[in-house]
């Protein structure tokens, strides 16, 4: 399982500055290690977050969204008619409830169709495993540099240490 | 009665006031006829046109001014677009943004896709910021007072809502015609 502080550190370490977001329970332990380092500016809407991310992007930095895969769909129209034309990049940190099929009902239909949602927005996307961490981080600023558009990380349940380990 | 009784202006007026008592602040502005009246009145580096996201322009203006703490942003907006996105104004209410100038245009319809009425006749949107934070809300009718309170509101520390009673009056104005990613690009560039 990849340690909270370190998983911070290295989106630190890739530039990250700026991280905003909605909770989610996979991504409580992230959370709470980015409020201990002072980072984190709490939305209260996945397109709110993903709005203010791209202001703080034209402002110069480089933004991080955090959100439940749930939020996705909150965002899709601020990802397609803000982030995509404008190029205007973030880092989607998006816990992927629903993962196999095992979860509260209303988490199973996005959990399913998640990967080809964000295909058909072309979106690139990839989810990180503990094995994989340091080549998922790297992909991820390299695609972000690339495509000047959102690139996304799943993080699927028990990869990141949470609150409650 | 709509619009409220002593609405004298036009936002095409508010906006040409409004630009006047600006100087190179960034203005984030909401999509529809609020920046293709901008971008007729005067296109500036400074202005940062959106085309769509509605109810995201203060998010975006809020992302801009957390990231530039020691530069005033402005973000023009619309009564639609506030109600739209108005858990904004509580994100906005709740952090306390010093740098952050609001300015509503109250017209009380969805004026791009044919003046449907919207709600903000009997929802006073500038007493929701109030209540969310914001430290200075003020809403007018004419010009002289938008003159005076964003005056005003240039000098104070924000949180700050202007609303600003508007007619339906929509200037011939066409579509912004800049390339997006292009305004993305001279955006950053002009606030750097």
């Amino acid at each position: 399982m990849i340690d909270s502080g370190a998983f911070v550190q290295a989106m630190q370490d890739m530039g990250v500055n700026f991280f905003t977001g909605v909770p989610d329970s996979l991504l409580g332990g992230i959370i709470a290690e980015l409020m201990d380092r002072r980072l984190y500016t709490p939305a209260v809407r996945e397109d709110e977050a993903v709005a203010m991310a791209a202001g703080a992007y034209m402002a110069g930095k480089i933004p991080a969204v955090l959100m439940q895969n749930s939020g996705l769909g909150t965002s899709l129209n601020t990802l397609i008619s803000l982030n995509v034309i404008y190029r205007q990049p973030c880092i989607l940190i998006v816990s992927w409830r629903g993962h196999g099929g095992k979860d509260a009902p209303e988490h199973l239909v996005m959990g399913e169709v998640m990967p080809q949602f964000l295909d058909t927005m072309k979106i690139s996307h990839r989810t990180l495993t503990e094995k994989t961490a340091m080549e998922d981080f790297k992909w991820v600023a390299e695609t972000f540099m690339k495509q000047r558009i959102p690139v996304a990380l799943f993080i699927t349940k028990g990869v990141v240490k949470g609150l409650h380990p | 009665m709509r619009p409220e009784q002593g609405t004298l202006i036009s936002r095409a007026q508010a906006i040409a006031a409004l630009v006047e008592l600006l100087t190179d602040q960034p203005v984030i502005i909401c999509n529809g006829f609020p920046s293709r009246e901008a971008h007729k009145i005067a296109d500036k580096p400074t202005h940062f046109y959106m085309i769509g996201s509605m109810g995201n322009a203060a998010a975006i203006a809020l992302g801009v001014a957390l990231a530039k703490p020691n530069k005033q942003v402005v973000t023009f907006d619309g009564d639609g677009n506030v109600l739209m996105g108005m858990g904004t104004l509580a994100t906005i209410g709740a952090l306390k943004p010093k740098n952050f100038i609001h300015v509503v245009f109250d017209n009380e319809v969805y004026g791009t896709t044919g003046n449907q009425p919207t709600i903000s006749n009997v929802v006073p949107l500038e007493k929701v910021a109030k209540a969310a934070g914001y430290l200075n809300v003020e809403r007018v009718l004419d010009r002289d007072d938008l003159v005076y309170e964003f005056t005003d509101m240039l000098k104070k520390d924000g949180p700050s809502m202007l609303l600003i009673k508007v007619n339906e009056f929509a200037e011939d104005a066409g579509r912004v015609l800049h390339e997006p990613a292009e305004m993305t690009k001279r955006f950053m560039k002009a606030i750097e």
